[in-house]
This record gives C-alpha cells, structure tokens and sequence, in this order.
C-alpha cells in the first residue's frame, strides 16, 4: 500500500501546477463553505440568543389545553363525551404559593409570577390600550431583561413602592406623558388608579414599547379585583435547552397549559431548518465544481500513464491496485485541499468577525457580524470535499483498472 | 511434471467487424531451462502467443497450464499474482516508470510481493543491477540512460522476484547491434548460468539460430511439421 501512495504521490508531483490549481479549487471551496456556515450558524445563534434573552424560556399561563376529566368518565366504563372543551375560566393560577414553591423546588433556573390584565391608560385626555402586568421586581429581575432597556430611570424604581408604573417609550409618546408625570389606569373590571410614571424602557420591539406597563403585583391584583392572584408564572432556566422537558413536566403536574420557547418559535425554527437545509445544498454545490476540477486532472493523468498502468498490471499489480492507486490521488488532491481551505476559511471568519457597522436606523448601535467559530464546520466541509473527491477520483480510476494491457503495449511497439 | 508452460489448442480471436485470428490451435509445451525463440513473419501472431503464455491476454478456446496450474478459470487478481511471483516480461521498449531511479523501478516488483524486508529489496536490486552491468548507474532515472542501459534495467526488473520464466517481446528490437548483442548475451546467460526459462519473440533470424529451440509462426499457428525444432540439449 506504500508503494501505490508513492506512485501516486509521484503522479500528482509530476502535474504540479494542474495539481495546485485543483487543490486550490476545492481549498476555495471549503474555505468559503466554512465562512459561510460561521456566518449562517452565528447568524442564527445570534437570533436564537435573542429569543431566548427576551422571551421567559418557560410560560405558565392560567389556560388549559386539555377539558377536565368528566365526572361521568369517573363514573361509569364507557362514556363517550363529544365536542368537550376546556372551561374559559380565567380565574387566576389556583394556589399559586403551592404552584410556586412546587416548581421552585425542582426547576433548574429562576422564575417569576405576574398578573396580566388589560386595560387603558389615560394621560391629559388620550387613551391607549395596555397590558397592563403586575410583577414582584426583586424576581422579575431574573427573569427578563427588560433592566437594561430603560431609557430614563431605572427598573428598581418599582421595588421603592408606592403607585409607581414604568412604560415604553413609545407609548409615552403617544400619551405625550413623560417621566415624573401621573397617569391613569382604569382596568376591565372598572377600577381606577392613578401611577407615576417612574421609568421609561425601550425593548426595540414596538409591540411592547408600545402596550406594556409595569406596576407591583398588588397594584395589578387591587386593579383586577383579584386579591392574591397570578395568572402568569415565568421561568427562566439555567439551560434553555432543557425548557420542553420542564414545561411538559409542569403542565403534567399543574394542569395549566406550560408553553416552552421552542413551542412558541416553533415556526421560526422551522424557518431555521430550511435555512440550514439551503445552506448545505449550497456548500455542496460548490465542493461538487471543486470535484469536477479533480476528476478532469485524474483523468488527464489516467490517460497519460496509461503505458505505466499496462507496464505495472504486466509487473502483476492486479487491477484494483490501480483502482486504488488512482481513487488515492483524487483524495491525495482533495485533502490537500481542505487543509488550504481550513487557512482559507479560517483567514476569512477572522476578518468576517473585525468589521464593524452601525445600524442606521438608531444609528447608536455599532454591531459585529454575528460569527459561530466551531470545529464542526471543518470537519463538514472536509467531509464534503473528500466525498466529492473520492467520486471525482474513482470514476477515472475504474476506467484506467480495466486498461488492458495488451492494447497499450501492443500499440506502443 | 516440470513444464513451466503447456498448451493445447491455444486460440485467440479478436472479435471486431471482422474476426480476425491472431494465434491458432497451439499445442506445445515449454520445461525449465529452455531457451526459446518463436519467430515468423510480422503479423503472424509471436506477440500474440507470447502474451497468452503470459497471462496478459486471455485465449478464445484451447486450454493453458503455468506452472502446472490451469489459468482459465482465474480471476484476474490471481493471474496478476502469477504473473508477480513467476513470469518476468522484457518488451521492445524498456516501459520503467520514468518517475523512479534504475534501483526503484526494480524494487517495484518486489515491494508489490512483499516477501523480502526493505533493506533486503533494496540490496537485491543493486545486486542485480551490478551483475548486468549497471554498477554506476543505479540512482539514475531512465531519462539519463541510454536505451541499451534502460533494456538491462528492464531484464533486472523482469528479474526482481526470481521468476522461472522470462518472456521477452522483441527485447532487441529497438537497439543497435553491439547493445543487441550484450542484451542477448545476457538472456542466454540467464539460461545458462541462473537456470531460468527464456521464451523471446525475435524476427531476428541469426539470434533466434543461436538459441536452443525455435518456434515458427505462419498466420498464427505453428509451422507445419515444425521442421525449424531441434531436439532439447539434455
């Protein structure tokens, strides 16, 4: 087998520039297919990161999926129930201490209750629509980033008490409120309050910017007439992977419907898939024109050793080994490629991940392409130009092991 | 039975538009230590027979033995390994792979049977190469030698894995006459001296005159009566 690797090493020396130029071809391949998946997996990571940051990984919301077992079911063998669906009863979480304490025991992560209820905020004649959403500070805290986003005061600002609300800036706008200024809130039920804005946040989304407002959960549950009650438990775990499992388990014990992010993003994961499904059409695509670059020099040697394919199967090298010796060539190429493709891509992901830019529109934002550094892009650009060089190099190769000798030697005398 | 080769209507047709008939109905047998000439006009199928001796080709009808062994239900991997351990084949051109060095190109064969260590192979093919002269030239490359030193290191190839037999396809035929004179030298010094079998294909009358037994192609069959044999020298 050494000596097959030796005489195809002398093969390929022997075409040293058409060679270079095929391996060059496969390394351009597998370079910018790995740049390319740094790109598309940073890109996606990056979307997927921010999903996860501003969404709660786990939501438990006072819904059920599912009707209630009938008492009649308990009753009696057979029974069968048509058209059953779950009750609207949007009472409120029951027991939340229980629920709390329940899942605070076994969940892997942090997690919040809140109330929810809609409601209208009124500042110097306007009204806007709201949700308006009750929330302890000192947990919420750790489970949505909304700290950060506070254009003027601060999110602690709820936990100093008192009738204090924080809203988005967007809706301010449209109140024409600003900070310091009192508004008020009249919830469905009918009730009243008046709030001080003490906090102003901008998420970038303008749904919430727009139509959420923050104030403590007793305010939220004076305003729903609910005394102690949540209808909102979310959770943020340790690993967000882990969410499927958690929220399965939850909606199994709680009985109240426990969406995970995954479920909830479900179609934009999807999207995701499909992307990546494109992405690796495209990288083959490529490493196949690599492969035609290959077989064409394969060939080529196949055709001008063919005296030394008749001479070695006349020596008695049987016909595989020249099979193989010319399937090793093709690889020989190929390899040589990937690895100058590892430093071309590698080269290119660095100098992907230097630019900077702003985004325009805010304009105070400077950003870096997301990039996704892994192993496993190598490996799988690798894999695909071996593959199509083992193609490219076994078609010549099956033709050059059936060269008959005779022919060749016959016509060289 | 100690015939290196025997044959019985040996047969080969090459079927084109036109069949055409390149050796027929050849029955003969070939023992150890013979030295061989199979002449006859161009076209009259010496080449022919000389690659169905040597398994390179295979017969249309007619029944082959190498060694004692009956070739034609083989694979070709077990013709190509006859072919490695017990025929070394000499042709018109020297056909080294111009790749390797005089040395290389005769440890080929060799390495590819793997019975000897590395050092060893490397040992033999220096010695076989001194002993046909080639003493100075054994790190060249075929390029830079002449034709009469490319032939000697092609029958030092032919030689690499101690073959039985040695078959040589017009092994002069494209060199001048001392150079063809030292390589004939040699294959009957092969006969004579290491006991080998040598059948050559010459078209050379006086060369083929010198060797101990003739076989005359006429349109590829053997020549009537075979008035041109001569008994075996034992």
């Amino acid at each position: 087998m050494r000596l097959i690797f030796e005489i195809a090493l002398t093969h390929i020396a022997g075409r040293g520039r058409q060679t270079l130029v095929a391996a060059f071809g496969v390394a351009i391949g597998v370079g910018f297919s790995i740049a390319m998946a740094a790109l598309m997996q940073g890109g996606q990571d990056d979307f997927v990161r921010q999903l996860v940051d501003t969404m709660p990984h786990v939501q438990i919301t006072d819904e059920q999926r599912t009707a209630r077992r009938q008492p009649a079911e308990d009753a009696f063998d057979v029974v069968a129930i048509a058209g059953l669906r779950p009750r609207d009863d949007r009472r409120g979480i029951i027991n939340p201490t229980a629920a709390l304490s329940w899942l605070r025991a076994w969940i892997p992560g942090r997690l919040a209750p809140s109330l929810k209820l809609q409601g209208v905020i009124r500042y110097s004649g306007r009204e806007v629509g709201a949700s308006v959403i009750g929330v302890e500070p000192t947990v919420e805290v750790g489970v949505s980033p909304i700290v950060e986003d506070f254009r003027q005061g601060s999110f602690s600002a709820l936990a100093v008490g008192g009738n204090n609300v924080l809203i988005g800036d967007t809706m301010a706008n449209r109140l024409g409120a600003g900070l310091g200024d009192t508004i008020t809130v009249v919830s469905a039920q009918g009730l009243t309050r008046n709030f001080k804005i003490a906090g102003l946040f901008h998420t970038g989304s303008t749904a919430r910017d727009e139509g959420e407002a923050y104030v403590l959960l007793k305010n939220a549950q004076i305003l729903s007439e609910r005394p102690n009650a949540i209808n909102e438990i979310r959770i943020k775990l340790d690993d967000p992977n882990g969410a499927p499992l958690v929220a399965q388990r939850a909606e199994a014990e709680l009985g109240y419907k426990a969406v995970a992010w995954q479920e909830a993003n479900e179609s934009i994961l999807e999207a995701l898939v499909v992307r990546n499904v494109i992405m690796y059409t495209v990288v083959g695509a490529i490493l196949l024109v690599a492969g035609f670059g290959i077989f064409n020099i394969i060939s080529t040697i196949t055709h001008e050793k063919a005296r030394d394919i008749a001479i070695m199967k006349s020596l008695g090298f049987p016909a595989g080994d020249m099979r193989r010796l010319f399937l090793l060539e093709g690889l020989a190429i190929g390899a040589a490629g990937s690895v100058g493709g590892w430093l071309i891509g590698f080269l290119l992901v660095y100098g992907l991940s230097l630019v900077r830019f702003e985004i325009a529109a805010t304009g105070q934002e400077m950003t870096r392409l997301p990039i996704a550094w892994s192993v496993l892009h190598y490996v799988i650009a690798s894999a695909f130009a071996l593959g199509s060089a083992a193609v490219a190099g076994y078609l010549p190769a099956r033709r050059a092991a059936r060269v008959n000798p005779v022919d060749i030697i016959r016509g060289a005398t | 039975m100690s015939n290196l080769i025997e044959t019985r209507n040996l047969t080969r047709i090459l079927h084109e538009t036109v069949p055409v008939t390149l050796v027929k109905d050849i029955t003969l047998a070939i023992g150890e230590r013979e030295f061989v000439a199979v002449t006859g006009p161009s076209g009259s199928g010496k080449s022919s027979l000389l690659y169905l001796l040597g398994l390179l080709d295979r017969p249309t009808e007619g029944t082959l033995f190498v060694a004692g062994r009956e070739t034609e239900g083989m694979s070709e991997a077990e013709r190509a390994a006859i072919r490695l351990s017990t025929i070394g084949f000499v042709f018109q051109f020297h056909f080294l792979l111009p790749e390797f060095t005089a040395r290389e190109n005769v440890e080929i064969p060799m390495r590819r049977l793997a019975k000897l260590s590395r050092p060893a192979m490397r040992e033999r093919a220096g010695e076989l190469l001194r002993s046909l002269g080639l003493g100075d030239h054994l790190d060249k490359r075929p390029d830079q030698m002449s034709g009469g030193q490319r032939q000697r290191v092609a029958v030092a190839r032919a030689l690499a894995n101690d073959p039985p037999l040695i078959l040589a396809d017009e092994p002069t035929g494209s060199l001048d006459s001392r150079n063809s004179e030292q390589v004939f030298t040699i294959l009957e010094a092969l006969v004579r001296e290491r006991g080998k079998t040598v059948v050559a294909v010459t078209h050379d009358l006086d060369m083929a005159a010198r060797m101990d037994r003739r076989l005359h192609l006429i349109d590829g069959m053997l020549d009537g009566n075979l008035p041109t044999e001569t008994p075996k020298p034992d």
